[in-house]
């Protein structure tokens, strides 16, 4: 029997195991959302396709499967880049379906039209336009199978209205493979043994982990490898999670807002040994101070992140779990070492980096600190609620003062850095894990970036917690105006705002404010007690600063302290 | 640093842009570009020239290979590699210097493929160096057009059995 092309693309999407689709319909798309509604699938509306993209994004970063989104064609597609080229900073899976106008208008600049593939070249990992019903089985099997697999990323497929149309037999491809696209997920021996003799040699060892321990579940083989070795352990922001928050060798996030413990111990260290990260700048500082002493092992499944930034001495591209798997054999299989004798000096200096300038802030009779705000979500959700950020002061206190105790429990835009991240992340977390405690914490300014998802969050009964620790100001921005450009705070200032309050009980959520440290208990208990779409907006101290801080272009060592 | 790739790709639409768009994203030089269909007509062989220091060159050789349809990137300047190009010159023929201009051509081993009372028009082959040599000469007799193909290279074989 003949299909078309749309009831072929949801055939495929069950056969993918996608239970969830993020989407707004549209001219283009009206055949596929026709066929979708006949479907089991469930779908999520969203109020603007930016948020579908973020909320599929925390989706699959919360379940490990593939997120799904659909828009239509034109202003539909374009409203997605901001997502997927979030998604794609982060390498997190995601496939994006567009409508695209009939393939004889293609070119034609037809209403609604945008060549999408073409705009999203640079930010997906790979996309697709659909010219024919005859491919459209064979496209999404590629699209979903390069969503996932190597280093993931956003797929996007365009999908002309007569190719939705149009009629084919439908036959699956079971298998899939690509003759040009063949990551490689085994760890070379030699290299392991390469990397291995180097931990033996350290003395000043450092473990760096990043999004990669997330995305290949490698959690338990980085713990493992931390507590037999003895290594102290940081991570980038991507990475937190990816070790407990509260195990002794953690030292805390490193880099332009990492701990003083931290940067002090990569830039001290003799060996650092980079599991799933990527050199960022946010991490790194000034180049040629980053790290100066050390060897470095870096562990990547993608072999462009490896020696794009800083040297390496043993590089491996493999899966981190596979080679952190190897790694941690190769080192029980060389006797006769004693750990936490050849390390005990060196963890004697990095405790005491950490006594020394522990992360802090400095409270203030009768105001709020942020700080306060993020250490009491951490006590009374017992470190176990899933955390979504926006962009800014509010991610970098989130990420310092939440003590993550388990992967896939922090959701952040990292790479790109997207305002109005946190909060459709937040549905999308709450959607995958319906029984955990899901807080987008955020700032005043991005929350409003996608305020409409209050909407979707109303309509799909999602308990979300929104914590809006409210400054009155773009407060990263104005924090680099007051430190280096002389306290100018050029088009900062959000004085003008809507009450946080009233904004929720217009939406037919709950409001609750805090304006005094003596409040902000009783506002989370009652929070988190609500089982309802909640904000809590905390009045904060207007000026608080994210310390430490290394400025732009110092070296990581360069820290302003509190 | 210069270097030629040899990249192997999928005979797709939008292939094209994709290596390119890779190069103008990254900050990356193409100094030329020659494409055209293999044996198997459903792969294309890219001979790509650029240049950058050795950390440059190496994000660029996996960059390529990070794309989806690419099969094969191959550095062929890292060992011998024969290379050619070819270039249409359209050169100022009248008087005295109608016969310069077919001495010039014959002595580079090149052809005369176009003729008019006033113009010859030389095709020519061979590596970088010849072409610029040929072209500095033919420039003072008044060259009017100028067009080359860009580079396309080949490792050379192995000498020894």
């Amino acid at each position: 029997m003949k299909l078309t092309g749309a009831q072929i693309l949801i055939e495929c999407l069950k056969k993918e195991g996608v239970d969830l689709i993020f989407g707004f319909p549209g001219g283009a798309v009206i055949d596929i959302y026709d066929e979708l509604m006949k479907s089991p699938i469930r779908h999520v509306l969203v109020r603007h396709e930016q948020a579908a993209v973020h909320a599929a994004d925390a989706y699959a970063r919360v379940t490990g499967k593939v997120g799904v989104v659909l828009v239509t064609s034109g202003p539909g597609a374009t409203n997605t880049v901001t997502g997927i080229a979030s998604a794609y900073g982060d390498s997190i899976p995601v496939v994006i379906m567009t409508g695209q106008v009939p393939t004889k208008l293609i070119g034609n600049d037809a209403f609604q039209e945008v060549d999408i593939v073409g705009i999203t070249r640079p930010c997906t990992k790979h996309n697709y336009l659909v010219k024919s019903v005859k491919d459209v089985a064979q496209t999404v099997k590629e699209a979903f199978y390069l969503a996932r697999s190597g280093r993931p990323g956003p797929v996007l497929m365009d999908l002309p209205k007569d190719v939705m149309v149009d009629r084919t037999e439908f036959k699956y491809p079971e298998t899939i493979k690509m003759r040009t696209y063949n990551p490689t997920y085994e760890a070379h021996v030699g290299q392991i043994e390469k990397a291995g003799k180097l931990i033996v040699q350290s003395r000043r060892p450092v473990l760096y982990a990043g999004g990669g321990i997330i995305a290949s579940n490698a959690a338990a083989e980085l713990t493992g490898l931390a507590t037999l070795m003895q290594i102290p352990t940081t991570a980038t922001l991507m990475g937190l999670g990816g070790f407990p928050g509260t195990h002794p060798l953690w030292m805390g996030m490193l880099g332009m807002h990492g701990t003083y413990c931290s940067n002090m111990a990569v830039a001290n260290s003799d060996l650092l040994i980079a599991v799933g990260a990527r050199f960022d700048d946010r991490v790194t500082g000034r180049l040629d101070a980053f790290a100066p002493h050390a060897k470095i092992i870096h562990i990547d499944i993608d072999p462009t992140s490896i020696s794009k930034n800083v040297r390496v001495d043993v590089p491996i591209v493999a899966d981190c779990k596979n080679a952190l798997g190897k790694l941690v054999t190769f080192l029980k299989g060389e006797k006769g070492i004693n750990w936490k004798e050849k390390h005990e000096e060196w963890l004697a200096q990095v405790r005491d980096w950490d006594k020394k300038h522990p992360l802090s802030y400095k409270e203030e009779k009768g105001v709020i600190k942020p700080q306060y705000v993020v250490e009491k979500l951490y006590e009374l959700t017992k470190g176990k609620a899933i955390i979504t950020t926006e962009v800014g002061q509010n991610q970098m206190w989130a990420a310092q003062f939440y003590k993550f105790a388990e992967p896939r429990s922090l959701m952040t835009s990292g790479g790109l850095g997207a305002m109005g991240y946190g909060f459709p992340a937040a549905i999308g977390a709450q959607l995958a894990a319906p029984d955990r405690i899901v807080i987008d914490i955020a700032g005043d300014g991005s929350i409003q970036m996608n305020i409409q998802e209050m909407a979707t969050a109303m309509e799909q009964r999602l308990p979300v917690k929104i914590a809006i620790l409210n400054n009155q100001y773009l407060g990263m921005v104005r924090q680099w105006q007051e430190l280096f450009y002389g306290k100018r705070y050029a088009a900062t200032s959000l004085a003008t705002a809507p009450d946080f309050v009233k904004l929720a009980e217009a939406y037919g959520a709950v409001g609750l404010r805090a304006t005094k440290p003596e409040e902000v208990v009783p506002v989370i208990k009652k929070a988190l007690k609500t089982p309802n779409l909640v904000i809590m907006e905390f009045v904060i101290a207007q000026e608080e600063k994210v310390y430490p801080m290394v400025p732009a272009g110092k070296a990581t060592t360069e820290m302003l302290l509190v | 640093m210069k270097h030629t790739f040899s990249v192997l790709v999928e005979n797709k639409p939008g292939v094209l842009s994709r290596v390119a768009g890779l190069f103008s994203g990254r900050g990356f030089n193409i100094e030329s570009l020659c494409v055209a269909e293999t044996l198997d007509p459903g792969l294309s062989l890219m001979t790509l020239v650029t240049r950058g220091d050795e950390q440059i060159i190496e994000q660029i050789n996996k960059q390529l290979n990070k794309l989806i349809n690419v099969l094969k990137v191959v550095d062929v300047s890292e060992g011998d590699f024969v290379e050619r190009e070819m270039v249409l010159v359209k050169v100022k023929a009248e008087g005295n210097t109608r016969a310069e201009v077919l001495r010039m051509a014959d002595i580079f081993r090149g052809k005369i493929v176009d003729v008019s009372p006033r113009e010859y028009t030389v095709e020519l082959t061979g590596d970088e160096n010849k072409i610029k040599a040929v072209l500095e000469l033919l420039r003072p007799l008044g060259i009017k057009e100028v067009a080359r193909t860009g580079t396309i290279a080949m490792p050379r074989s192995k000498k020894t059995p």
